[in-house]
């Protein structure tokens, strides 16, 4: 360390710990039951708060997927209506990108981002109670068009004008204010992580020391901060529309349906990295972990990730080259496209070299964190394909589609959530999860996912489009199969549940570092994690 | 927490709040964008929605230029709409004059605006209408028929790779929605 954040750190020192001491006499008698956790502001209360509503928000749209697959195990239709079945689809993307993935990632970072930078707390913990508390009402609003006349959302979650103003149902200003307030909540989130890492850090917690997750949560945020309002604008314009006679995406008044799908990628492609950046901060945290090595090239990592960030904002419209576009435009946005494949080739060749030689053991974050490597690959190179513009109109809106997504967003984005929950749940609860229930949830897991997600693949090349209820009889085999891994991943998720209580309510005590290779500020404190994380600033090494 | 951070703090909230509430804008802001950029590239067969002025070219009598005319209503658009004639071929430079025919076949007055599209997208540019009913919107009485003129000119810069242009007309209908004057 040099002397001037040494001469630094006393001043600090006193600072903080009056802070600190503040705090705690605030909270010494803190509320209990509910109310604790309606006014906590607390990063790890939150943080709790996030990834149990994520968890039930999985399970929600996963039921809705569940009747998607019921209806598709036979062709013809059986058990509900195509209106319904679109309702399906259309809710069940929704909760699964805003409801499930979103807010995991949120709760990981209040948990993770103030132990592994050496924060008391986050930087703003009122705004933070606020963003959590909002998202349920916003759900609720959601599910409750659902039960509404005329039925809820079943224009598909990307909502394409004019399915969504002309022929959308009556309840689609619920559909829009919902997803007003779901905006709001990621903005404040994101404007609470980049004050906490901006101005937050432990002295000596330079730049190019910060753990890849904070890394990879920072351009996630600013990607946020980009593009929810441009979301809530389009919502704006779907609303205005359809209930104040504005023609946006109207043809009749001068607008255009097409504009629609431009504004709506332009948020939708950067969401797609929201989605996925915090992934590889975790994998980068596990991998090293069990690798007992550090990480391959990390300052690498930081560079991809940011130009993977800034590459988004230039590849929308590669979801919409059936829209007729000048050729030159399908060329700029297919080369674009094809460009990501090389950060996003960085990173994985960086988490191989990481293991590379290293003592590997394979406990269960390693194999989520493994099969997450593999598999979000596989979802990498169907993107591939799909970038290919030619190509692309044969796999346009088909089954190919589906499966590519939900390889990068079930076994990459979920998968990854799942190794981050089992690689901190001992930092968490204080308690050793059951490693044998953990092997079981990941077998289960990643042998039903692909029984469930790889024949998509197949029904999207023989040309069985997406978002039908019903479909030609030649695709009812591999329907069944699939239906049949559906039905097996959604229960096993039941054993991941099962692992969460048991581990919360007891079990082997874990030790502060309960995994012998792991590097991080967050393994210096005792586990479980007292309630305020570091009332001190810690020494950065 | 001391007060300079709570000073730095409410620095970069205000930067962040104003980054998102910028980026609001924004996606407004992309609706004019998409039109001007959409109408100097000529993509998406936009065409423009107002009158050119026709200045005297030189006929290029050595290129022919197919011009095909179709003509579409909205499901729920009570009219018979139709070109004079499906397809002609014009010489660049040359002005034009041509009608469709419009006939209500419902016993209500109705409002029609028609929106032409012109395929392939990178000749619309180039496809100059001096006086077209997609000007404005077009009233017919109850089972009243009309003739609706349009005169064009091709412009005599066309791509040689183009030799056909293809001009559709979509015919909303918009009685309900009250518009006064012109689209535009």
């Amino acid at each position: 360390m040099n002397t001037l954040t040494r001469e630094a750190e006393p001043n600090m020192e006193i600072g903080q710990v009056e802070a600190a001491s503040d705090h705690q006499d605030e909270h010494q008698q803190h509320p209990s039951g509910i109310k604790r956790w309606l006014f906590t502001t607390n990063h790890k209360d939150i943080g709790t708060l996030y990834l149990w509503f994520s968890f039930i928000m999985f399970l929600t749209g996963g039921a809705m997927a569940m009747v998607i697959r019921a209806e598709l195990f036979q062709p013809g239709l059986q058990l509900i209506e195509p209106n319904f079945f679109n309702q399906m689809t259309t809710i069940h993307g929704l909760i699964m990108v805003f409801g499930a993935v979103m807010p995991a990632f949120t709760g990981l970072a209040n948990w993770l981002i103030p132990m592994m930078i050496g924060a008391p707390d986050m930087a703003l913990p009122r705004m933070n109670n606020w963003s959590f508390w909002i998202l349920p009402f916003a759900f609720t609003i959601l599910l409750s068009s659902l039960f509404m006349e005329g039925g809820g959302p079943n224009f598909g979650w990307t909502f394409y004008a004019p399915l969504s103003t002309t022929y959308s149902p009556d309840s689609t200003a619920l559909f829009v204010f919902s997803i007003h307030i779901m905006g709001i909540s990621s903005i404040m989130g994101a404007i609470n992580v980049i004050v906490t890492i901006v101005n937050m850090r432990a002295p000596g917690m330079t730049w190019m020391k910060l753990p890849l997750f904070v890394w990879t949560w920072l351009i996630t945020a600013f990607l946020l901060i980009a593009v929810m309002p441009v979301l809530a604008g389009v919502v704006t314009m779907v609303l205005t529309d359809k209930y104040f006679g504005t023609s946006f995406f109207d043809a009749a008044g001068g607008g255009d349906p097409v504009m629609f799908q431009h504004i709506f990628w332009f948020f939708g492609h950067p969401e797609v990295y929201i989605m996925i950046l915090p992934s590889f901060g975790i994998i980068s945290a596990i991998v090293p972990t069990f690798s007992r090595k550090r990480l391959f090239g990390y300052a690498s990592m930081v560079y991809a990730t940011s130009s993977i960030a800034i590459l988004s904002f230039l590849v929308w419209a590669h979801h919409m080259f059936t829209t007729g576009m000048p050729v030159f435009a399908e060329l700029f946005f297919m080369y674009c496209t094809m460009l990501i494949a090389v950060p996003t080739g960085v990173k994985v060749f960086n988490w191989i070299a990481t293991m590379w030689r290293g003592s590997l053991t394979f406990e269960t974050p390693m194999l989520f964190a493994i099969a997450f490597i593999i598999l979000f690959t596989i979802g990498g190179f169907s993107g591939i394909m799909l970038a290919i513009t030619p190509a692309d109109f044969q796999y346009h809106d088909t089954y190919f589609v589906v499966a590519h997504f939900h390889y990068v967003l079930v076994t990459g984005a979920i998968f990854s959530i799942m190794a981050a929950a089992y690689y901190w749940l001992p930092k968490w609860t204080g308690n050793m999860y059951d490693e044998r229930l953990g092997k079981i949830h990941f077998w289960c897991s990643v042998i039903s996912v692909n029984v469930l997600f790889f024949p998509m693949h197949f029904l999207g090349l023989a040309g069985m489009p997406r978002r039908i209820p019903d479909y030609a009889v030649q695709f009812a085999d591999v329907n069944q199969i699939v239906s049949i891994g559906g039905f097996a991943f959604g229960l096993s998720q039941f054993i991941f549940l099962a692992l969460v209580i048991k581990c919360i309510r007891g079990g082997e005590k874990a030790a502060a570092k309960p995994w012998e290779g792991a590097e991080g500020l967050e393994w210096t404190l005792p586990s479980p994690a007292p309630y305020h994380s570091f009332t001190t600033p810690p020494e950065i090494k | 927490m001391s007060n300079n951070q709570g000073k730095s703090n409410r620095k970069l909230i205000g930067i962040l709040i104003a980054g998102a509430v910028g980026m609001f804008g924004f996606g407004f802001a992309l609706v004019p964008l998409y039109d001007v950029l959409c109408e100097q590239l000529g993509i998406n067969g936009k065409t423009q929605n107002s009158a050119s002025t026709y200045k005297p070219f030189t006929i290029d009598e050595s290129r022919t230029i197919t011009i095909e005319f179709m003509a579409q209503i909205q499901s729920d658009m009570p009219w018979e709409f139709k070109p004079e004639v499906k397809r002609m071929r014009v010489h660049p430079g040359e002005l034009v004059r041509t009608h469709f025919k419009a006939k209500n076949l419902s016993l209500k007055d109705t409002i029609g605006q028609a929106i032409p599209s012109v395929s392939p997208g990178q000749g619309a540019a180039y496809f100059n209408k001096t006086e077209c009913f997609c000007f404005n919107q077009q009233r017919l009485m109850a089972k009243e028929s009309a003739e609706l003129p349009l005169i064009f000119f091709v412009d005599p810069d066309l791509p040689d790779s183009i030799t056909t242009l293809t001009l559709s007309y979509t015919l909303y209908n918009i009685t309900d929605r009250g518009y006064v004057g012109s689209v535009e």
